[in-house]
């Protein structure tokens, strides 16, 4: 075949930097979010996280010895793990071991590598696989356990950890409680205003990350910061992250302008549920989401629209899933329509008329 | 500041590490020894090749014609040193395929003997139909590596009235160092080449352009242009492709030249301050184009310079000058590292077009590991003409050709920034380069079975006409025999009769 031949054209310098190499950036990127996630959550969380990820590459190495292909350089590209890490973190941090199994089972196998295996797919893995769990097991994609930090008198230790991982959490009413996108949406359903719902929310603490949640959306600040860091070492562009927050920023703040009492403020939008994680490192995803700088732009807008219009009036409280999918789904739409000018040809790619001097 | 403003912004484009400095520091040398033998291909340009006008076994002069240029587009050759002639025959190319193609073997004296032609006292006295004639005469070609005839440019420029020339002094390919050492050391020839070559096109302002990591270069040619108002010197971005002629032009004179237009059409033409050199030399002292200089570097290069060789003469001696170490060298390229082609062995010519051979080591290249395309779109940011690089490979590698034209495969320039920055190491410019080539064929293939087709139908049209033909000849003979005998039967009945 072609590839295999030895380049006879350039360029025969590059960039040293390989696939292998942009997802372990992600991933380190992810690191303190992650770290406090599984500090917050105590041991629970990290069976959950350990889990999903073995059983992601468990996965990945089926599928890929299935197509008869060498398997380590595919584990080694490091995207299954990348998958499966994103999918653990937007998990319920105490939830049963199967949800891990299963949520990367989705991710890797219908997700993936249906599509032919690693650039190929249409959709974000994680999300295919966060929205799958959530439709299927509601209960358990929606118990969100109590704040709990390692070595806190109060938190499960490793032996009841495992306990609460492989059979299942008792006394769930103690150890649980909703989340501050949830709660908002049952109390709105029951006509009471936010002054009234709000009087226990602490703002720093949902900005730091110290609530129930996702194992790893919790802490703004830290994804927030990874994200930016991700920036500064060019792997992922501005695009993306600035037109969707800033999309969700603009509409949550006109609406909070009109009515402050049934409709959220931005810092509050900003700070909860998966809104952060999903603008820095799910939308960026690059293989579902368009190639140019203007497409990026539409579809940041496009998703954080979604995610507001849902949050707002949908029936769920969290809608950056299924935001995400509908965008990835126009992706190639976007990609049809907004595509680069060539030098010496106008938009509709005829030549340009010479200039009469 | 207020520069970002000014300035229209420069389109996508890489920085690779420069790595010049290994050569850019050193003068050139002159003194390379008068290889034995020079292999001179006939086509060294864009065009036509040259025809021979020496028989084997002639005694040559040094600069003295060997082949004339034949065609609207062609350059002619001639002898880089004197010396009798051994062959005209077919050597290997120095091309990635290093296929034979003809050329004139010279094996030579050692005297180096120029061969004299007149020389005008005020080449400014001349007609500037004179200056593109004495151009064309001497062989010059672009020197910056597109090698187009100079002369059929400076005519061109002379008919559209071009009102800016562009000399092009970026030399943004990384190791390269001739260009920036050739204005260091001779400002004043290229200023007076350009000075010229205004002359040939009748036109009263130039622009050099200089990317600004060569100040000393750009210090140079500003004090050699500062007695002539016509000429100045600018100082450019350092990006890759910045010696892109159209992204030059549009940074210079804020105009885009459209696809399909010579950029003469809408009054700029572009050359390299190499070819300004040259011009200068052919004019003022009668000197065809017989060497010129070649940076030689690479991590494999014991001693890496500028070296001026004469044309024809073997890289292999070239490396040996410069002591490079074959068994580290893991690619040897001619041209820069990012356009430049792999060549596969080092007994191939230098050639007008040579601006650098490269001896590159394994940890210089891009590793060739290819990893899945994750539409990671640097590509399509990268692209200083705006294409999609990766739609366009991903129709190549299924084989949907006429997709991939569609998407602009034709407006690729081969840059290589696409395949410099790729994450994957997909080799990008080789699948446009293997498409277009494969287009090419296609349509070859195509014309060449209609031709088929239609001389097939024009010899049975032939063959029935003939058979038609035939069978009225036959009858007509067969009736001609009926009458024949009819009228014998009627003579003999009247002879009988009477």
């Amino acid at each position: 075949m072609m590839v295999n031949m030895k380049p006879r054209s350039g360029a025969h310098i590059g960039t040293k930097a390989n696939v292998t190499f942009i997802m372990w950036q992600v991933m380190l990127a992810l690191m303190p979010a992650t770290a406090f996630g599984l500090w917050l959550f105590g041991w629970p969380a990290i069976n959950l996280f350990i889990i999903t990820l073995l059983s992601a590459v468990f996965f990945e190495v089926i599928c890929i010895q299935l197509q008869g292909r060498a398997v380590k350089p595919a584990i080694m590209d490091g995207s299954a793990i990348l998958t499966a890490w994103l999918l653990a973190l937007t998990l319920p941090p105490w939830a049963p071991w199967w949800i891990g199994v299963v949520g990367s089972a989705i991710a890797i196998i219908l997700g993936k590598q249906v599509y032919g295996g690693l650039g190929q797919n249409l959709f974000n893995p994680a999300m295919i696989a966060r929205v799958a769990l959530l439709i299927s097991f509601p209960i358990e994609m929606t118990t969100w356990a109590n704040v709990s930090p390692l070595f806190f008198s109060h938190s499960p230790g490793l032996v009841e950890s495992w306990h609460i991982t492989f059979s299942g959490l008792d006394n769930i009413d103690a150890k649980t409680g909703a989340t501050v996108l949830g709660m908002i949406k049952t109390e709105f359903s029951q006509h009471h205003i936010l002054s009234d719902i709000l009087k226990d929310y602490s703002g720093f603490g949902n900005f730091t990350g110290w609530a129930r949640g996702s194992l790893g959306e919790t802490s703004v600040l830290l994804l927030g910061l990874g994200g930016v860091w991700l920036m500064r070492q060019g792997i992922i562009q501005w695009h993306i992250p600035a037109s969707l927050l800033g999309t969700v920023i603009l509409l949550a703040s006109i609406f909070h302008l009109i009515d402050d009492q049934h409709f959220m403020s931005p810092l509050m939008h900003l700070s909860s549920g998966g809104l952060v994680l999903v603008a820095f490192f799910i939308a960026t995803d690059y293989v579902t989401s368009p190639n140019t700088p203007l497409g990026q732009l539409v579809f940041g807008a496009g998703c954080g629209l979604l995610i507001f219009v849902i949050r707002t009036w949908g029936a769920y409280p969290e809608g950056s899933g299924f935001a995400v999918l509908l965008m990835n789904s126009a992706t190639p739409l976007i990609d049809y329509y907004i595509k680069p000018r060539i030098y010496g040809r106008d938009r509709q790619g005829k030549p340009l008329e010479i200039p009469k001097s | 500041m207020l520069d970002f403003f000014i300035k229209p912004r420069v389109r996508g484009g890489v920085h690779p590490e420069a790595r010049k400095e290994n050569t850019a520091d050193e003068n050139i040398v002159t003194n390379f020894p008068i290889p034995k033998t020079l292999y001179i291909p006939l086509q060294q340009h864009v065009g036509k090749p040259a025809e021979p006008l020496i028989r084997v076994g002639d005694k040559v002069l040094k600069g003295q014609l060997l082949a004339y240029s034949q065609g609207l587009i062609s350059a002619p050759v001639h002898a880089p040193s004197s010396g009798i002639i051994l062959d005209v025959n077919d050597y290997p190319a120095p091309h990635p395929s290093a296929l034979p193609i003809r050329m004139i073997v010279l094996e030579t004296d050692g005297l180096d003997e120029w061969f004299t032609s007149p020389i005008p006292d005020d080449p400014f006295q001349l007609t500037p139909e004179d200056i593109s004639l004495r151009v064309g005469a001497a062989g010059i070609v672009g020197l910056g590596g597109a090698t187009f005839p100079t002369a059929v440019k400076l005519n061109m420029g002379r008919e559209n009235q071009i009102d800016t020339l562009i000399i092009n002094g970026s030399e943004c390919e990384p190791y390269l160092s001739c260009d920036d050492r050739l204005m260091q050391e001779r400002a004043e020839k290229i200023i007076d080449g350009v000075r010229l070559m205004l002359h040939g096109m009748e036109s009263h302002h130039a622009v050099v352009a200089i990317e600004d990591n060569k100040p000393l270069a750009f210090a140079a040619m500003q004090i050699a242009a500062k007695p002539y108002s016509s000429i100045e010197v600018m100082q450019i971005p350092t990006q890759y492709p910045m010696g892109w002629d159209r992204q030059l032009i549009r940074y210079v004179t804020g105009k885009e030249v459209p696809v399909g237009c010579r950029s003469s059409e809408i009054g700029v033409t572009i050359h390299n301050v190499g070819t300004a050199h040259a011009v200068h030399k052919a004019i003022r002292y009668g000197q065809a184009l017989v060497n010129r200089v070649v940076t030689v570097s690479g991590g494999a290069v014991g001693k890496p310079m500028n070296v001026e060789v004469p044309l024809g003469t073997l890289i292999s001696e070239v490396f040996a000058f410069c002591e490079v170490n074959l068994e580290d060298t893991a690619r040897i390229v001619m041209g820069g590292p990012m356009m430049g082609d792999s060549l596969p062995h080092a007994g191939l010519p230098t050639v007008k077009a040579t601006s650098g051979v490269l001896a590159l080591t394994k940890s210089e290249l891009k590793s060739s590991e290819v990893q899945p395309c994750i539409r990671c779109a640097a590509c399509v940011t990268v692209c200083p003409a705006g294409l999609r690089p990766l739609d366009m490979a991903n129709n190549i590698r299924v084989n949907q050709l006429d997709a991939a034209v569609d998407l602009g495969l034709k407006d690729c320039i081969s840059c290589g920034c696409c395949s410099y920055i790729c994450p994957s190491n997909i080799p990008l410019v080789q699948f446009f380069k293997y498409a277009s080539g494969e287009i090419v064929a296609r349509q070859q293939a195509q014309h060449k079975s209609e031709q088929t087709k239609r001389l097939m139908d024009d010899r049975n049209a032939r063959m029935e006409r003939i058979a038609k033909q035939q069978e009225e000849d036959e009858k007509a003979r067969i009736a001609a025999k009926a009458e024949r005998e009819r009228l014998k039967a009627e003579q003999a009945s009247q002879e009988s009769l009477a």
